[in-house]
């Protein structure tokens, strides 16, 4: 008798731990061929605000890392899905993809961690400046992370969409809360689990699972949000998120649902840019 | 305290209630007017201008524009209604798809540096216009805002050619007509602001200036005009809230900018809520200036009065919450409030007038309640014993001390010469309550150390930073705000890309 397999109970990651909705909720998942694959938990949103106060408290800490600590974590977290490799592609296959398309997203989204890990200590050198003022002040305009920015992952991919628009966020030390593909959530439990041992402070990237309808208009809202980062809305969603937004001025960045995930343009130094402010410093010059 | 070293006074033991001799003029002597002359050249009305030419609006209508320091109208003001903003984009839409949209980035630069000098020639005369239309006095209309409104347009002409080093590894593209709504504080400046970067990226413009202030943006149409400047590349209607709204919504319009109270800027992204177009939200500020006690203090004095009362205080950055370190607190008070006594207040239009009229009776009635709420909560005031004119809309410079975060005056945008002062005991404080706002558009800080001015830089959040100084702008230097100062930035390189698209 073949023995019995342990199957594995899904848990979001959030505040650098896995834990099950505050409503004890979930939500059945299928796999491909229409069999119970598992209950994932259906987050609310009390789960999207603790989220937020998960990563509002690793926020400082996290942007105070020096850029290189950043890249060398973000390199880390690229270390562990190649060594899950296999495991992510037989997950994208057991949710549809075919074996080769499933090589393809886990392949581009390995490799787009690296590309970010190694931005990390260049993009402020690219982006920012010194100013030539016409007095004598000293004058120069530098990067600093928003803050703690809100996360809406494509329908799919659902790996790749989620690294692609995490990974442009963190490196410059934002923190995140991001909603997983509704569709096929499964692969963003396995990433929780790669972003556990990857050396990245708890709370810098928080993944929930759950339903848009009920969390998009909180994302919306929420104050402490300080800018949203949304892939594949509906013009509803997107509607909603904007006038949310306009509330406490939060930045909006939508990426159209047509976006060429796997092509090497869904990834570039712009990304970045999308999570950073830009600040001013003016000093006198003189003895 | 752990982080500030005890510092020996050499000054010996402090004189509590004695403050250190000091020259007080007050009103010893009286000065004599020393009136600007120069002819504003103002004609009696304005039109919109549109596609090159002055037009009179549909509807027929106008409205007076005031000099606010006698309450006297100075000129009629053209009423803009939605056909004549239709108007206005369909020519700013010809513009963009068939000449200035086309043009090579050498020649917009031509006509950008062209319409620099234009302005310079004509200095004066704006310097004046501008006075008598929004109150500020000649000194800094002369000296500030018309050669930086010129400066503008010669650093952004410089840019028109040279696009490919705005986005290193990517082309960039202008994006098509831009709407751009600005406020009444600098008029001529905030279109500079404005339209320089917009032309040299290759967009086309129609514009609103504030209702109050529309005479300096219909005298650049002067200019505009003899620079040769395409028809309908920048399109000026004026009027009130209603223009603006329309101007803001435009279906046409595939950016918008705003400069204006933070108030109006969520209700125009609301708006917007349901398109995807860009969007420049320059809105309002609380700032704090902060002043420790190892900073040069004279020099700390007169930033903190310039902080605060350059334009009236019309200023969106002002530094209009003074931090100031506990034990400096009562010497700071006291040099402030000797300062205050010496200032002018009074007509615009006398090159020694420091704070000029406030800008309009609606904006005066804004600034009184907020005052009467700041004596309500208890904060205490001081204002200076000095005379105001009779006639005209005038505000004396006030100072509020013993104010707690919690009060209105701490937390409200005032938009006038009225200074909170709080107090702090160690860094981490100091940056908690300059932080402690939904604003986050500038700061200051004062203090000789210079490991301290660098943590204070990063850990304020607010877009612009002046450390021993304040209120210092200039083209090549991005400006705009954090949190609900709104996003995108204003100059340099990275005001640059806010006007076009990567491709």
């Amino acid at each position: 008798m073949p023995r019995l397999l342990i199957t594995k109970t899904p848990k979001p990651y959030v505040g650098g731990a896995f834990i099950r909705s505050e409503s004890g909720r979930t939500f059945p998942v299928s796999d491909a061929a229409g069999n119970f694959f598992a209950n994932i938990p259906q987050c609310t949103r009390k789960d999207l605000r603790n989220a937020v106060e998960a990563a509002a408290k690793a926020g400082p800490g996290w942007a105070k890392r020096t850029a290189y600590n950043r890249g060398q974590i973000l390199y880390r977290l690229g270390e562990m899905l190649e060594g899950r490799r296999a495991e992510l592609i037989d997950t994208l296959v057991r949710f549809g993809g075919t074996k080769a398309a499933a090589a393809k997203e886990v392949e581009v989204a390995t490799d787009r961690l690296i590309y970010y890990a190694g931005w990390a200590d260049k993009y402020e050198q690219v982006l920012g400046n010194v100013n030539p003022v016409a007095s004598p002040h000293f004058n120069f305009t530098v990067t600093e992370p928003m803050g703690v920015i809100g996360v809406i992952a494509p329908a799919a991919p659902a790996l790749l969409g989620l690294v692609s628009l995490v990974a442009p966020l963190i490196v410059s030390g934002n923190t995140v809360v991001a909603l997983a593909s509704e569709k096929t959530p499964y692969p963003s439990i396995l990433l929780g689990e790669m972003l556990a041992t990857s050396d990245l402070p708890g709370g810098v990237v928080n993944l929930l699972t759950g339903f848009r309808p009920e969390l998009v208009p909180t994302f919306a809202t929420h104050t402490h949000l300080r800018a949203i980062s949304a892939a594949g809305l509906s013009a509803d969603e997107s509607k909603a998120i904007r006038l949310g937004a306009a509330e406490s001025v939060k930045r909006v960045h939508c990426l159209a649902d047509e976006t060429r995930w796997l092509s090497d343009a869904a990834q570039d130094l712009y990304a970045i840019r999308e999570g950073l402010e830009f600040k001013t410093t003016w000093h006198p010059i003189g003895a | 305290m752990p982080t500030l070293a005890e510092k020996k006074s050499t000054r010996g033991p402090a004189r509590t209630g004695r403050p250190a001799p000091e020259l007080i003029f007050g009103d010893l002597w009286v000065f004599d007017p020393a009136p600007e002359s120069a002819d504003p050249k103002l004609k009696p009305r304005y039109d919109l201008f549109i596609g090159g030419q002055f037009v009179a609006p549909k509807s027929g209508k106008y409205f007076a524009s005031i000099n606010p320091a006698n309450e006297q109208k100075l000129a009629e003001i053209a009423l803009a209604g939605r056909e004549d903003v239709d108007a206005a984009y369909a020519a700013a839409e010809r513009a963009f798809s068939t000449t200035w949209g086309r043009l090579p980035g050498r020649e917009r630069a031509k006509y950008l540096f062209r319409i620099a000098r234009l302005l310079q020639d004509r200095a004066r005369e704006f310097a004046v216009a501008e006075t008598l239309d929004g109150g500020k006095p000649i000194k800094e209309s002369r000296d500030f805002d018309v050669p930086m409104a010129a400066a503008h347009f010669f650093y952004h002409a410089g840019w028109a050619d040279k696009l490919d080093y705005v986005a290193p590894g990517r082309r960039v593209a202008p994006l098509g007509v831009v709407g751009q709504v600005i406020p009444w504080n600098f008029p001529l400046l905030m279109l500079a602001w404005k339209i320089a970067p917009a032309l040299a990226m290759g967009n086309t413009v129609v514009l609103k200036p504030a209702e109050t202030t529309s005479i300096t943006c219909l005298k650049l149409a002067e200019i505009l005009q003899d620079a040769g400047l395409p028809p309908g590349t920048v399109n000026f209607v004026t009027g009130a809230g209603e223009t603006g709204a329309a101007v803001m919504g435009h279906p046409t319009a595939a950016k918008v900018a705003f400069t204006g109270s933070t108030e109006v800027g969520k209700i125009i992204m609301r708006s917007l809520a349901g398109t995807e177009k860009k969007m420049t939200m320059e809105l309002g500020g609380k700032a704090a200036n902060i002043v420790f006690d190892d900073a040069p203090i004279d020099q700390a004095v007169e930033g903190i009065v310039n902080g605060i009362f350059f334009n009236q205080g019309h200023v969106c950055c002002a530094g209009s919450r003074l931090l100031v370190h506990e034990p400096v607190a009562d010497r700071v008070l006291a040099k402030l409030k000797n300062r205050l006594r010496v200032l002018r207040v009074g007509d615009p239009m006398d090159k020694n007038t420091d704070i000029g009229a406030i800008n309009s009776k609606e904006q005066l009635g804004k600034i009184a309640a907020l005052v009467e709420s700041g004596v309500q909560e208890g904060a205490e005031i001081f204002q200076p014993p000095c005379r105001l004119p009779t006639k005209g809309y005038y505000f004396r410079p006030t100072i509020f001390s013993g104010v707690s975060m919690s009060h209105r005056i701490a937390r409200e945008e005032i938009f006038g010469p009225v200074l909170s002062i709080l107090t702090f005991r160690t860094v981490e404080e100091a940056i908690e309550k300059a932080n402690n706002t939904a604003y986050g558009l500038s700061a200051g800080v004062w203090t000789d150390k210079g490991s301290r001015i660098l943590k204070m830089s990063v850990e304020l959040k607010a877009g612009v930073v002046w450390a021993n100084t304040y209120n210092k702008f200039d083209p090549a230097s991005p400006f705009g705000g954090y949190k609900e100062s709104g996003f995108g930035r204003e100059g340099g390189r990275q005001g640059l890309l806010d006007y076009c698209k990567l491709v």
